[in-house]
């Protein structure tokens, strides 16, 4: 038995900081390379004029003096991207909210209503946008045709300069699913003894879900609502497939226009500080929210 | 306790005043949610039917006013006519191999990582932890860049490798997720285990694995299903035909062909198949995921 150690070995501290590190080695091989690295190769090349085929240039701000003054792409898709964001998450948090409220009631086969609502939210997101082109389309999809029973001509959707914006926020907010279970967990988490407790005081149903449900739902609303802004603001995927951006730059939003200017332009340096302005605006963004939320989240803890 | 007994049975009127109603209230009530369920439930799952219902039907009853659901004759062609337009096995097999290397990344990467930082202690241990939270906050387009330009450097464009190898050194979000569980897995079979001069690597192998496998299945789902619906990665690092991914391929076929409905509905069903598959399969383990994820209020 003690025998067994006759080279000066590593204390047993050591020993397991060591195999600590080592474990850790993969992650932080990737975490350098491939993030850190770029991060910072990212917020040096937004100061660089970078077309590839020409060597990099230091410009200084010159991109972000040229975004802000001088590009009306940017301003355009600026505001594309603000609108979506402004009607799809406040429909997406209600939406979300009003199907958990529906699915936490007592009815037979709640569970495969439940599973109903929850799949549009795990088809793939290209899948998705092709059947909803189909659906949206103007003369023989889905909508337009059930329009056309009741005697209604439906918008061209996804052809028009109007229609196209809400259009993407329909077929988004059919994948509220996800979210909806977020906030279907919240409810069930809600002690019953403070609606029996708020029953007893005479409160009438309403009184109940104002004063009981969204104040302990608050914190899954935050949260959802937070998560929510930071996805919209990066939109890309369904206006790539779906409209490519059009009709007229209608659905040219800020990921679409970045995607472009770096990889059909190839005007890397530019891209770069695109990337970094809507980073520094989706963060600040966030930390307003976070101070807001001080005014409308209830947080148990604190008061107790 | 006097209020208890001020509100006895007599005053039970007082508070519900139409409590002669309550039973017809009660069925009213039923009946609606039911009906708005039913509602809701049309609207969600109409799509799909409309989409299978596309993908069995000649172009006729495709264009065809008022809208047929019910194909009449079914026609299976849609199915076989899509691979002449989209090499759709190889789309299938390319999106496998890249879903393949995410769930071994998140499986066995991610786990030693949870393992260490749930485990072992080590100076800076918790400061690298906060390192990785914060990791998640990135957003991804930030590094779009620069990463476009290292692969085009190191020659990795048009290849798996972008897709496959960042995925396979771990990702943060499973780490979390993992560390969170292994937690909750008590410290004594370990000891036991390090007391008989087990290895850690052992320990992780032979005891935490076995019993994460709850944990496991659901990062290896999250990060299949992640893999089998990127659109971006591809997008970006793929150039190639024959190297596409299915999110890829049908985004090409549909831009090349965008009137030919009944194959477009076959591809996209033969892409939402397998996830429904897994979906169904592994239920209980996506509730597990957002468990784990620390949401609940």
């Amino acid at each position: 038995m003690t025998n067994a150690q006759p080279k000066p070995r590593l204390t047993n501290a050591a020993r397991e900081a060591l195999t600590c590190y080592l474990f850790l080695l993969p992650w932080g091989i990737g975490f350098l390379a491939f993030v850190i690295g770029p991060v910072a190769a990212s917020f040096v090349l937004g100061f660089m004029d970078y077309e590839i085929v020409t060597p990099a240039r230091w410009v200084g701000l010159a991109n972000y003096i040229e975004l802000f003054t001088d590009d009306q792409r940017f301003r355009m898709s600026m505001g594309n991207t603000l609108y979506y964001v402004l009607v799809f998450v406040p429909l997406h948090v209600i939406v979300a909210t009003l199907l958990a409220l529906l699915l936490n009631q007592k009815a037979r086969g709640i569970a495969v209503y439940r599973t109903l609502f929850y799949v549009p939210s795990i088809v793939p997101i290209v899948a998705g946008a092709i059947l909803w082109v189909w659906i949206l389309q103007p003369e023989w999809g889905l909508i337009n045709s059930t329009l056309r029973l009741v005697k209604i001509e439906g918008p061209l959707w996804l052809a028009s300069l109007t229609w196209s914006k809400p259009a993407l926020i329909l077929m988004a907010l059919w994948g509220s699913g996800a979210a909806m279970i977020i906030v279907l967990a919240g409810l069930q988490g809600v002690p019953q003894h403070l609606y029996e407790a708020a029953e007893i005081d005479g409160a009438n149903r309403w009184q109940r879900f104002q004063h009981v449900t969204l104040p302990m739902l608050s914190p899954t609303l935050f949260f959802i609502l937070v998560l929510s802004v930071i996805a919209s603001f990066q939109v890309f995927t369904t206006a790539y497939v779906m409209t490519g951006g059009g009709p007229a730059e209608s659905t040219l939003f800020y990921m679409l226009y970045l995607y472009r200017r770096a990889f059909v332009l190839l005007d890397m340096g530019y891209a770069a500080s695109m990337a970094w302005i809507l980073f520094v605006a989706v963060l600040a963004l966030t930390l307003v929210q976070f101070k807001l939320a001080s005014r409308w989240v209830y947080y148990e803890a604190e008061q107790s | 306790m006097i209020r208890d007994q001020a509100i006895g049975p007599q005053s039970e009127r007082e508070i519900h005043p139409g409590a002669r109603w309550q039973p017809l209230r009660r069925l009213l009530e039923r009946g609606g949610i039911q009906i708005l369920l039913v509602l809701g439930a049309l609207i969600f799952a109409l799509p799909f039917v409309w989409m299978v219902s596309t993908s069995l039907k000649a172009d006729r009853q495709i264009f065809a006013f008022p809208p047929i659901w019910v194909p009449d004759p079914f026609i299976w062609g849609n199915f076989p006519a899509v691979f002449i337009y989209a090499p759709m096995h190889l789309y299938f097999f390319n999106t496998l191999v890249i879903a393949l290397a995410h769930v071994f990344g998140a499986v066995f990467t991610c786990s030693l990582a949870a393992y260490a930082f749930s485990r072992l202690r080590a100076p800076g241990r918790d400061l690298i932890f906060m390192v990785m939270v914060s990791q998640m906050m990135i957003p991804y387009i930030v590094m779009l860049v620069p990463l476009y330009l290292l692969f085009a450097e190191l020659e990795w464009i048009d290849t798996f490798y972008p897709l496959t190898i960042p995925a396979m050194l771990g990702t943060p979000f499973y780490i979390f997720m993992l560390r969170q569980f292994f937690l909750t897995i008590p410290m004594e079979l370990e000891e036991a285990a390090i007391i008989d001069g087990a290895t850690r690597l052992r320990i992780w192998w032979t005891i935490i694995l076995p019993l994460a496998k709850p944990a496991l299945a659901t990062v290896a789902i999250f990060s299949f299903m992640f893999a089998w619906n990127d659109f971006t990665g591809p997008l970006i690092f793929l150039n190639t035909r024959e190297k596409f991914t299915l999110s890829l391929g049908l985004q090409a076929f549909m831009f090349e062909r965008r009137t030919m409905w009944g194959p477009l509905m076959a591809a996209s069903t033969m892409m939402i198949v397998p996830i429904l598959i897994v979906f169904f399969l592994a239920q209980k383990h996506f509730i597990q995921g957002i468990a784990l994820t620390g949401i609940k209020a």
